[in-house]
């Protein structure tokens, strides 16, 4: 979780075009955001593994920093390109090699992937402002209707 | 579409690899028939990925999945590999959308199926169906473990 403001949980799959653009759409904004892995592997053959490095660099307190550096350069992700953004990230790399491989890692992402299956999520990124799905690239009403909603929430304490 | 507690309607049709699939290949299990508008085009492809990525747990609960639109048995073969999905696709190509007719989900003016899942029994009757609201709503692959969990 990051931010301060409205409640946004997003489903979404870091090898996937669309989530990269609302990320930037979604950095405007005030809002509390809880990120889901939806991994759509058939689609994005590289998504589950860099769920798992994801997951591994959160487990150094980087998760957002890695989430960010995949979102913003998606044209680099096999692994030479992720030890480099490691490095970039001040990871102890041999560390995050060994947790990205581990079943906890793995049962995470697994975890993550199933509670949108049972919520609906059927393409990504989807994401849920009040218990409403809104499937896709967020379009100016619910942007603007997130901006309503932001000025509405008191600020709350953040976390991951 | 095709109520629960129909028998399910017949079907002869075509896989990606031309291989027939009927109805009657069906007896003895759990089949959910994925029916969908059109190969290549957006929302399906989605809606099949998704389906893919929960294959596994479809057939450890004993279910197996086809996909079916009115496309070619060819055009089916280039849209599995594009997507990679390993479920099988029938070719209710000709008479174009017949299969689609007699389940109740074809669309005359589009000239393609609308979105409908359809599940059918080990004996061979309908157990569930759902048709989605809209050609632009993807009936989500929870609808499809809610509807085993109910059997």
């Amino acid at each position: 979780m990051r931010g301060e403001g409205a409640l946004l949980v997003e489903y979404a799959d870091l090898e996937c075009p669309y989530c990269a653009r609302t990320n930037i759409l979604l950095n405007d904004l005030p809002v509390r955001r809880i990120f889901r892995h939806f991994p759509v592997v058939s689609k994005h053959p590289r998504a589950l593994l860099l769920a798992h490095a994801a997951e591994a660099a959160a487990l150094q307190d980087r998760f957002w920093p890695m989430h960010d550096s995949l979102m913003e350069d998606q044209g680099r992700l096999e692994d030479p390109h992720l030890w480099q953004r490691c490095r970039a990230l001040g990871l102890d790399l041999d560390r995050f090699e060994a947790d990205r491989r581990t079943a906890a890692v793995a049962e995470r992402v697994e975890r993550d992937f199933r509670s949108g299956v049972r919520a609906g999520v059927m393409t990504t990124p989807t994401l849920f402002v009040d218990g409403r799905a809104y499937p896709g690239i967020p379009g100016e009403e619910l942007l603007g209707r997130l901006r309503q909603r932001t000025a509405e929430t008191r600020a709350r304490p953040t976390g991951r | 579409m095709i109520a629960p507690g129909s028998p399910a309607p017949h079907f002869t049709l075509s896989d990606q690899d031309g291989n027939e699939v009927s109805l009657e290949d069906l007896r003895g299990k759990t089949t959910v028939l994925a029916f969908y508008p059109l190969d290549f085009s957006p929302m399906c492809t989605d809606q099949l990925n998704v389906y893919q990525e929960v294959l596994g747990d479809l057939e450890q609960q004993g279910a197996g999945l086809y996909g079916i639109s009115v496309d070619s048995a060819f055009a089916h073969k280039a849209f599995r590999e594009r997507l990679g999905i390993t479920f099988p696709l029938l070719a209710d190509f000709n008479p174009k959308g017949e299969v689609a007719r007699r389940y109740g989900v074809y669309t005359e003016e589009r000239g393609h199926s609308r979105r409908a899942l359809v599940m059918i029994g080990p004996d061979l009757e309908v157990k569930w169906s759902h048709e989605a609201p809209s050609p632009l709503e993807i009936p989500g692959a929870n609808l499809i473990f809610d509807a085993l969990a109910a059997r």
